[in-house]
C-alpha cells in the first residue's frame, strides 16, 4: 500500500495540468469540483498510505521511495524521492484533508469570481507544491515544494491583482520569503559540503561527524528560512498583508497549512536542532516573542481578517516555541489543531464578509448571531479552541506547549501564558464585535461609507443587507472543522495510553524529544492554571466587549500599527533604497550611462567631421598618399637593414 | 657583353619614378592612367630580374599574374574613363572630384 505514496502529489498536479489546459471550458463550477476531486483523491490515498504504515511494527514506519535520480554532478547526487514515516504522513493527511475542505468551501465562495478556474488551478498547483514539501526525502526536493508554495501563495495573494493593494501585499509576500528563502539555500550549501549529500537520512547519520559551530550555523540558516516562510520575527509582516487575497486562501495558504512548513522544517531537522542547543534556544526565544507580539497586535486591530492574521502569527511562534524547547510533538500537535481552528475561524470570517457584502470591519458587524446561526455557532467553537478552553482542542495542545516550554524556562513559561490569556481576550473581542452588541452594519451603510460594498456593483439600496448562512457547499466545511476543532484534543491526552500522537511519532522524533519530569499533580496544577488564563481571558472579552464597540483606551496606536514595525522597516530600510534608487535613476543613469553612450557617439562623430577633409576627391591628393606610405615603409626597411 | 642585373634594376627604379611623379602631376585621366601601367610594369621588371638572378621561377610567375590583373584592371579603368568623358567632355581628374568628403 505504500506503493501508492508518489500518488499523493501528482493527483492535484494532474487537477493543475488539466485546469490549465481546459478550465476555462470546464467553467463554473465544475472547475472547482474537478480540483475538488483531484484533492479528495489525494486525501484517500493519503489515508491508505497511512493505514499501511500503521499496519508496520513501530520501528519500521519509514519507507523511503525513490523515483529516479534527479541530479548526478559530481559528488552531487539527488533524488527525487519520498520519505514516508509518521512525521511527514501526519502532515500529508492534515493538509490534503483540510485542503478538500477549504476547496469545497471555495466554490461556493468564489462562484461570482471571472477567474474562477484560475483560482483553482493555483489551488491544486499550491497544494502538490506542500504535499512534495513534506513528503520530499531529501532538502532540495524540499525547497522545489518550498518554493512551489511560496509562487503560489504570490499568485494567490495578488488574486485579484487590479487592487493595488492586492499586488503590493503579493510583492512584500514574495520579497520577506525570499530573504529566509536565502537562508534555506545556504543552509543546503553548507550541509553538502559538510556532509557530502542532501538525502534526510545520509545528512543524518553523518551529524556525528560534524562540529557544533556547523550544525549551529545550518540549524539556524533553516531557521531564517523557516521564519520568513511562518512569519516570524523579524520576517512576519507579509502575513497580515497577505490577507488581501480571497479568504479561502487565507485559511488554507495562510493559516493552516503553508505558513506551518517552516514548523515542520524545524520538526524534520530534530536530529539537527538536538546537537545545537544554541540554535534550538534562539528558535525558542524567537518563537515565544512572536506569539506575544502578534497577540498583542491583534489586540487592537479592527479587520476581521488582520485580527486573524496577527493571531496566526502568534500561534506559529507557539509552534516555533514547543520546537525550540524540544517537544517536537507538542509543536506537530499544536500545528494540527491549529489547522482545524484556524481554517474554521478564517472560513467563519469569510461566510462574515460575504454576508456582510464584503465588509472586513469587526466595527461595522455586530448582532449576526441571530441571523448567521450556523457561522456564529462555528466560530464560537473556533474561539473557544483557540483560547484554550477545555475540553477543546486547544486547551490540550496550548497546555502541551506551555508545560514544556516550563521545563526548560520559567520566563518562556510566563511570556507564552500571558499570550494564552490575550489569544482568549483578542478572539474574544472578535467574536463579540461581530456576532453579539449592536447592530453596526446597517447604519454604517446608511451614511455611506460602506465603500467595500459598493464595489459589488449590485446596486442594492444602503441598509437593503440580509446577512444569512451560506449555501451547504460553504456550510459542511465549517461544520467539520469545527466538530474537528471540538474533538481534535483526543489525538493526544496526556494520559497513557491516550497519547496516540505521541507514540505515533516516537520513532521519528522520539530520541531528540525533550523528557518532562513533572510529577502528576505538577501536570494538573499546569492545566488548571491554563483552564484559568482561558476562562479570564474569555471573562474579560465578555466584560468589556459585549455590549460596546468602542474601547479607545485599549486600542493604542502603537499597537493598531503593530508596533510600528512596518514603518520601522519602511523608514530605514526601504526608505534607503528607494532614496539611493531615486538617486540612481536622476544621477547616475542619465549622467553616468547617459553620458558614456553619448559621449561615445559625439567623439565617433567629431572624428569623422575633422577626417572627412582628409577625403578631397582629387586621386592626385589619393596618389600622394599612397606615395608617401611606400616612402615611410621603404625608409624603415632600409633603417632596418642598415642597423 | 652581359647586361648585368643592376642596369634592369635602374630601369625599373627610373619607369616607376616617371610614372609616380606623371601620377601626382598630369590632369589628364588617360595620362594617368599609362602612369600607373608604367609603376606596375617596373615592378614587374624588377621581379624578372631577381627571378633570373635568383634563380627562382617564382619571380616570373608572379608576373603573369600581375598582367593578368593589370589586363583586367584596364578592362574596368577603360570603361570608367570612356563613361566619364561621355558625360563631361575634356573633363580632367580633378574635375571628377564628387567624392569629396
Amino acid at each position: 500500500m505504500l506503493h501508492a505514496a508518489f500518488l499523493i502529489p501528482l493527483f492535484p498536479f494532474l487537477g493543475f495540468l488539466l485546469l490549465t489546459a481546459g478550465g476555462r471550458k470546464l467553467g463554473n463550477p465544475r472547475a472547482g469540483w474537478l480540483a475538488t476531486i483531484m484533492v479528495l483523491a489525494s486525501f484517500v490515498t493519503t489515508i491508505v498510505v497511512f493505514a499501511g504504515l500503521l499496519g508496520r511494527a513501530a520501528g519500521a514506519r519509514s519507507y523511503d521511495q525513490t523515483w529516479y535520480t534527479w541530479l548526478s554532478v559530481d559528488r552531487l547526487h539527488v533524488s527525487a524521492g519520498v520519505l514516508i514515516d509518521p512525521l511527514s504522513m501526519t502532515m500529508a493527511l492534515f493538509v490534503t484533508g483540510v485542503s478538500t475542505l477549504i476547496h469545497l468551501y471555495s466554490i461556493g465562495y468564489m462562484e461570482h469570481d471571472e477567474n474562477f478556474p484560475k483560482f483553482f488551478l493555483y489551488l491544486n498547483l499550491f497544494v502538490s507544491s506542500m504535499l512534495i514539501l513534506v513528503l520530499a526525502d531529501n532538502f532540495l526536493l524540499t525547497f522545489l515544494g518550498w518554493e512551489g508554495v511560496g509562487v503560489c501563495s504570490y499568485f494567490l495573494i495578488a488574486f485579484w491583482f487590479d487592487r493595488p493593494s492586492a499586488a503590493s501585499a503579493g510583492k512584500k509576500a514574495m520579497i520577506f520569503n525570499r530573504i529566509g528563502d536565502a537562508g534555506f539555500l545556504l543552509a543546503m550549501f553548507l550541509t553538502f559540503e559538510r556532509t557530502g549529500s542532501l538525502q534526510y537520512r545520509t545528512v543524518f547519520a553523518q551529524l556525528g561527524h560534524v562540529g557544533t559551530p556547523s550544525l549551529t550555523a545550518i540549524a539556524l540558516l533553516l531557521f531564517l528560512g523557516a521564519a520568513g516562510k511562518s512569519a516570524q520575527l523579524p520576517l512576519y509582516p507579509w502575513l497580515a498583508d497577505a490577507m488581501e487575497g480571497p479568504t479561502p486562501v487565507s485559511a488554507l495558504i495562510h493559516a493552516a497549512t503553508m505558513v506551518t512548513a517552516g514548523v515542520y522544517l524545524m520538526c524534520r531537522i530534530a536530529p539537527i536542532l538536538h546537537l545545537a542547543p544554541d540554535a534550538a534556544h534562539v528558535v525558542a526565544i524567537v518563537g515565544a516573542a512572536t506569539a506575544f507580539l502578534g497577540a498583542t497586535i491583534a489586540c487592537a486591530q479592527d479587520d476581521i481578517k488582520k485580527i486573524l492574521a496577527y493571531s496566526t502569527i502568534s500561534q506559529l511562534g507557539y509552534m516555533f516555541l514547543a520546537a525550540g524547547v524540544g517537544a517536537y510533538v507538542a509543536a506537530i500537535f499544536l500545528m494540527l489543531t491549529h489547522a482545524f481552528y484556524k481554517a474554521l475561524l478564517f472560513l467563519g470570517a469569510g461566510s462574515v464578509i460575504h454576508a456582510m457584502d464584503d465588509e472586513q470591519d469587526t466595527k461595522r458587524f455586530g448582532a449576526l448571531a441571530r441571523l448567521m446561526p450556523v457561522t456564529s455557532v462555528t466560530f464560537l467553537i473556533g474561539w473557544l479552541s483557540i483560547g484554550g478552553v477545555p475540553p477543546f482542542s486547544g486547551f490540550w495542545s496550548k497546555g502541551d506547549v506551555l508545560m514544556n516550554a516550563y521545563s526548560l524556562s520559567p520566563v518562556l513559561y510566563a511570556v507564552a501564558a500571558l499570550t494564552a490569556l490575550l489569544t482568549a481576550y483578542y478572539l474574544g473581542r472578535c467574536y463579540l464585535l461581530t456576532f453579539s452588541g449592536q447592530q453596526r452594519w446597517s447604519e454604517a451603510r446608511r451614511s455611506g461609507d460602506g465603500t467595500h460594498g459598493a464595489a459589488e456593483g449590485d446596486g442594492s439600496p444602503a441598509g437593503a443587507l440580509h446577512p444569512h448562512d451560506p449555501g451547504w457547499v460553504m456550510r459542511l466545511p465549517l461544520v467539520v472543522l469545527a466538530a474537528a476543532s471540538a474533538v481534535a484534543g483526543i489525538i493526544n491526552l496526556p494520559f497513557h495510553p491516550l497519547d496516540y500522537l505521541e507514540r505515533w511519532l516516537t520513532p521519528v522524533v522520539g530520541s531528540e524529544l525533550l523528557q518532562l519530569h513533572f510529577s502528576t499533580g505538577a501536570q494538573w496544577a499546569f492545566a488548571l492554571g491554563d483552564a484559568v488564563l482561558a476562562a479570564f481571558g474569555v471573562a474579560i472579552a465578555l466584560g468589556l466587549w459585549r455590549s460596546t464597540s468602542e474601547h479607545a483606551e485599549l486600542e493604542p496606536a502603537f499597537l493598531r500599527r503593530a508596533w510600528y514595525v512596518d514603518w520601522a522597516y519602511d523608514r530605514f530600510l526601504a526608505h534607503g533604497s528607494t532614496e539611493l534608487a531615486e538617486v540612481t535613476s536622476a544621477d547616475v543613469e542619465t549622467k553616468v550611462i547617459d553620458g558614456a553612450v553619448n559621449g561615445f557617439g559625439a567623439l565617433v562623430a567629431g572624428a569623422g567631421r575633422r577626417l572627412r577633409r582628409v577625403q578631397t576627391g582629387y586621386v592626385r591628393n589619393y596618389a600622394l598618399g599612397l606615395l608617401g606610405g611606400l616612402v615611410v615603409l621603404l625608409a624603415y626597411v632600409a633603417v632596418r637593414a642598415v642597423s | 657583353m652581359t647586361v648585368s642585373a643592376s642596369w634592369y634594376l635602374t630601369l625599373a627604379a627610373a619607369m616607376f619614378t616617371i610614372g609616380a611623379v606623371g601620377l601626382l602631376v598630369r590632369r589628364n585621366v588617360l595620362v594617368m592612367f599609362m602612369c600607373v601601367e608604367l609603376m606596375l610594369n617596373a615592378a614587374n621588371l624588377t621581379f624578372v630580374t631577381f627571378a633570373r638572378e635568383l634563380d627562382d621561377i617564382g619571380g616570373q610567375a608572379v608576373v603573369f599574374f600581375v598582367l593578368v590583373v593589370a589586363a583586367a584592371e584596364v578592362v574596368v579603368g577603360l570603361g570608367i574613363i570612356v563613361a566619364i568623358y561621355r558625360r563631361r567632355l575634356g573633363a580632367t581628374a580633378d574635375d571628377v572630384h564628387v567624392l569629396k568628403g
